[in-house]
Parts: structure tokens; sequence; C-alpha cells
């Protein structure tokens, strides 16, 4: 950049930005940074250290400057908007196409009533029935086994440090691991080499493995968002570290830990693939947790698949479990709300450990 | 942290008997990584051993009732779906995020924010749904039945902009706001500070949401299993069918057996290795941050 105009002299610009006084973030959120083209980009350069692409513009005059960065500008901010605008169009437009399509074959005997005609009669009652045991069993596993996996990564991390990275670093390639390469495990392993089929057992220990990862980071966010005074009192009372855990650091982290449950419950709600060949899709009530049994997921993917005519049926199924995820993330909005009030942290914020 | 005493009344240590239960189930937890690529491995090791992977790019197509093994079309279905949906899914996501830290107004991005989140918890299942029921009957005139390459792609890239927004946006938040004060009080324009100092300062965040979308984007069956049509042959236009690695073991996982079923599990190993490896790279760049 030979140009004189890209050589900025700092204190004028200072001198002219002073005025706007841009303390924070917030200050431009209003949308007057600076009328000031031709110094704004020179010192665009000097700061990023990032060459120009359009040096044409210094050539021209002043009045021409400011209109054409305003241009850029105005476009910029219309394909922001543009951009979000489209994502929260699209929830609201499958959010209201699933509702409209489904909405009436919605009924409380539908949630009531026995299945017919391979789901095109009748009610889901086995579905939600099925759902629940699995979701039961997932819980019943993954609830013990996440709270014992985070207590022993926050509270004994220091004995456990290599230990404890490497903990870490299996649970975010568990996390990351698609459900259908879960549903090929759960298969070969609860189906066949535990011996217990098709059945609940299998679909809720393998959700439970692809639940584990977020409750275990959600509760040990919630465990250490537990002000470390607490901690400090309670062993200057002379309490043990177990007491001190189940009496004081638990019930001050409760909120967070349900947030973390609720998370947990959502993912295991929503995830279909998995269990297509661990929990299977048998639409008659279970009558026991070796039986096999249909997800609502498992129902919404068949109805729309495999049933000719099964679209509108399947349709509100997908608004039963959509309203059970909606309440369910209120919920976890709520509670992380309030752990926030109390704690002044937000428990989902990344990278805090 | 506190420190412990031996309790002298009683025999029966609490902290121990804590330190260990924990310690036990949280290596548990880490073993359950290892069980998944042991039992992966286990099961496929019959495919290797018998058919060999070199007969997976070398046969004629993929007949596996009749032994005819060639898994490419698949290969080439999931590598063309997961890119298209990138290419869709880095501009809005990424726009989402500047939108949400730069351009909205306060109560906006709290409302824009919650949206996404909202969008991150719809179940591929429904994505899926919406797709047939929605997307395919639009998408019909084209060409084909609806159900194709296209439908495919741009169900997953709607799928994967809420993983991409949300990091992105936490990356953005992070870039340290002397960084952004001090840009704007030299008087820079707006987009000017997002493209010049806020992207390139939260570069490795955003990489790390790229990455990890497309692990889900790879990882995804249920939304391509009902929208991609699930033909095994090489796709020759854009609204062809398409089958990808993952639908192939959802589709035949129900009646498949011996070297059929292995084949199947090798290429759940084959995503297990990448994802894997992605997540190990990750951690290489970050440095073991965040242990």
């Amino acid at each position: 950049m030979a140009d004189a105009d890209s050589v900025v002299q700092p204190q004028v610009v200072c001198a002219s930005s002073t005025s706007s006084s841009m303390g924070d973030r917030a200050t431009f959120r209003d949308g007057t940074v600076s009328r000031d083209g031709p110094m704004s980009r020179g010192a665009a350069m000097s700061r990023a250290g990032a060459t120009f692409r359009d040096r044409a513009t210094f050539r021209d005059s002043a009045k021409f400057r400011t209109v054409g960065v305003r241009v850029k500008e105005s476009v910029a901010t219309a394909i922001v908007w543009a951009a979000a605008g489209l994502i929260v169009a699209v929830l609201g437009w499958i959010l209201a196409d699933i509702f409209l399509k489904g909405v009436s074959e919605v009924s409380l005997s539908y949630l009531w009533n026995d299945m017919e005609d391979a789901g095109r009669g009748g009610g889901i009652l086995p579905i939600i029935v099925s759902t629940l045991a699995i979701l039961m069993v997932t819980l019943a596993t993954s609830i013990p086994l996440s709270l014992a996996t985070a207590i022993a990564l926050t509270e004994h991390t220091r004995d456990l440090s290599t230990a404890g990275r490497l903990v870490r670093r299996s649970l975010d390639v568990l996390a990351a691991v698609p459900s259908i390469v879960f549903g090929l495990f759960g298969n070969a392993f609860f189906c066949i080499v535990l011996g217990l089929g098709y059945s609940i057992w299998s679909g809720g220990f393998t959700l439970a493995c692809m639940a584990l990862p977020i409750m275990i980071r959600t509760t040990e966010q919630a465990i250490r968002a537990v002000p470390d005074e607490y901690r400090y009192a309670s062993a200057a009372l002379g309490m043990s570290r177990s007491t001190t855990m189940f009496r004081i650091i638990l019930p001050a982290a409760a909120p967070g830990l349900a947030a973390g449950l609720v998370l947990g419950i959502g993912r295991a709600l929503a995830e279909t693939a998995a269990l297509i060949f661990t929990s299977g899709y048998v639409t008659r009530m279970p009558e026991s947790l070796s039986d096999s049994g249909r997800a609502l997921s498992v129902h919404i993917y068949d109805l729309a698949m495999n049933v000719p005519g099964g679209n509108a049926r399947s349709c509100a199924a997908a608004i039963v479990l959509v309203a059970l995820l909606l309440m369910l993330n209120l919920l976890s909005a709520m509670l992380t709300r309030y752990v926030g009030q109390k704690t002044g942290t937000s428990m989902f914020e990344r990278n805090d450990g | 942290m506190t420190s412990s005493s031996p309790n002298t009344l009683f025999p029966f240590n609490a902290d121990r008997w804590l330190a260990f239960v924990t310690r036990t189930c949280a290596l548990f937890s880490a073993i359950i990584v290892l069980l998944v690529v042991t039992f992966l491995a286990l099961e496929s090791w019959p495919a290797i051993q018998h058919v060999g992977f070199g007969r997976f790019v070398t046969d004629a197509s993929w007949h596996p009732l009749s032994g005819l093994f060639n898994l490419i079309p698949m290969i080439v279905g999931t590598a063309l779906t997961t890119i298209g949906s990138l290419f869709i899914a880095v501009p809005l996501g990424i726009g989402s995020a500047v939108f949400g830290c730069f351009y909205a107004p306060p109560r906006l991005a709290g409302f824009h924010r919650r949206s996404v989140e909202l969008l991150a918890g719809v179940p591929s299942v429904v994505f899926g749904l919406w797709g047939l029921v929605v997307l395919v009957p639009l998408l019909a005139p084209l060409g084909g039945s609806g159900q194709s390459l296209f439908a495919a792609t741009l169900v997953l890239g709607l799928m994967i902009v809420p993983t991409i927004a949300l990091t992105s946006q936490s990356a953005l938040q992070a870039v340290p706001s002397q960084l952004i004060s001090g840009a704007a009080a030299l008087g820079l324009q707006r987009w000017v500070i997002v493209w010049r100092i806020a992207l390139p300062a939260g570069k490795s965040g955003i990489k790390t949401g790229l990455l990890l979308a497309t692990c889900r984007a790879m990882g995804e069956t249920m939304a391509v299993l009902m929208l991609a049509g699930n033909v095994a042959k090489m796709p020759d236009s854009i609204v062809s069918p398409i089958r990808t690695l993952t639908t192939n073991v959802a589709l035949e996982m129900g009646y498949a057996t011996s070297e059929h079923r292995a084949i199947l599990f090798v290429s759940g190993l084959v995503l297990m290795s990448v994802v894997c490896i992605v997540i190990l790279l990750m951690d290489f760049a970050g440095g073991w941050k965040n242990g």
C-alpha cells in the first residue's frame, strides 16, 4: 500500500472518535459507529494486518468514499439479518407445518387408546409406555454413572489429572459418535453378547451410553458453579469431603443437576437410529422390560416411511414428541436461569474448567 | 480443595470409599468408547478377513445378497451430502452468529438465540418427516420423485446450522472486548470489525464448530434415510436418489447376516474412526485445553 491515504494518523482518529465514546460492545448495537470512511479503512488494515481488495476507493472523492462504505455496510447488514431471519423462518415453518398437518389427529383418546391398523387408527398408548420404559432404564443407568463421574472429575481431579484428561477426551469422542454407530454397538453388545435381545433393556442401555457425555458435562459444570467458599467453610467446620459433597455441594447444585438431567432426557427422547436395532419396533404393549417396544421417534419414522397413508398420523406423533421436547426445553431454561441468578454464572458457558 | 483427615470414630472411611466408587464409575464411563470400538472391530473382522478392503472398491456393484460389496456409491453419497450441507450451513450459521453478537438489538438477540437452540433440539426424525411431507412434494417438479441428493442435502444443511451458529457465537463472544472496542474507537465500520477483527480472532472456535458439524452431518441417519431415496448407485445428477453409509446400515441391518452384516459394521467402524480422528485433531490443535 503505497497510497498516501493509507497512512493513518492515530491521534487524528482518536480525536475524531472520542465524541462517540466506544466503551463496550453495546455501544455500537445502536448503529452509530463512525462516519469516518477512509480513516477507518486504513486503521482496519493496520489493526488486522490485512491487505485491501479495493484500493481504488482510496483515490476517489471523500463523498463517494462515504457512500461506497455505507452501501457495503448496508449490504452486509442485510445479509446478516437475512441469514438470521431465515433460520427463525425455517424453525417456524417446520413447527407450523407439522402442527397443521397433524393437529386434527391429536386428542385425549389418541394418547390413551391402543393402536390399530399399523398406526393408521387408534391411539399411541403402547408407544408412550415403551418410550417411558426405555427412558426409565436410560435414566436409572446414566444418572448414577454421570453423577459419580462428574464428582470424580471435579473433586478428585488433582489426583487424576492425566486420567481425568483421558476420561474427558473419551467422553468428547463418545459425544460425537453417530447414533447409528451406537445402534450397531448396542445390537452387537447388549442384544447379542449380553443376550438381552431386542428389548427395552437394550434400547435403554444404548441410550444411556449416548446421553452420558452431555449429562456428565452439565453435572460437572453445575458442581463447579458451587462457590469454593462453601467448600472452605465446610472444611473449616471439620466436615469430611463426602459429607460436604452430599450435604452441601449437591444440594446447592441441585437446579443445575436437574437442568443436565433434562438435557439428557431430551437427547434420549429425540433419538431414533440407535433404537431401531436395539429396542426394535414391536407395537404391542410391553409386558416387561425384556419385551421389545417401539419408541415415539421410531413410530414417527415407521408411519412416515413404511405405512402408506400414515403421514398425518406421523405428524400427530411428531406433535406429541415436539411438545414433550418443548416442555423439557422450557424447564431446562428455567432451571438454568435459576442457577444463573444463584451463582452468577451461566452453566452452558464452555471452556470454563 | 478441602482435604480430609482419617475418621477416628469409624473404621469405615467414607471419603476413601467415595473416591474409590466415583473413580471406578469415571473409568467405566471412559471405557464405553473402547467398548464401542472393540465391538465394532470384532464384528467387522470377518468382512476384513474374508472380503478385504480391496473388494469394497473393486466389486461391480452393491448387491450384498449375491456377494457383491461395492461401497463406493455409499461413500460418495456420504461425501456429497456432507460437503453440500456444509455449503448451506456455513454461511447461514456464521451469519446467524454474527447477527447475534454484533447486529441484533439485545432483546432480539435473546429471541434469536433461543430459536437457534430450539432448532438444535428438533429431533432428526422430525426434520426427516417435515422434508418428506413438505419439501419432497415441492422438489418433485425438478425431476425424479423428489427424494433425492438435493432434498437430503438441503435438510441436512438446515439440521447442522444450529451447531455452527451456537459454537461460532460462543467463539465470537469469547473475542476479547478490548479488540472490539479498540476497533470501534478507531472508527471502523461494523462489517469491517466483524470481517477483519472478530472473525479472525474467533477463528479457532469457529473451526471447532465446523468440525463438529461435519461429524454430525456425516453421522446423520434418519433425516437422510427419509429423504435421499436410498438407491445404492452412483448419483448422476443433483436430483437422483442416493444412499449414504449410515442409511445403508439402517436399511440393511434388519436382515443382514454373516459377511453382509460384518460389512455394515465396517461402515460403522469407518465412521467411528473418522470421528475419533477429528476429535483428536481438535485436541491436538487446542493443546489439551479445557482438561
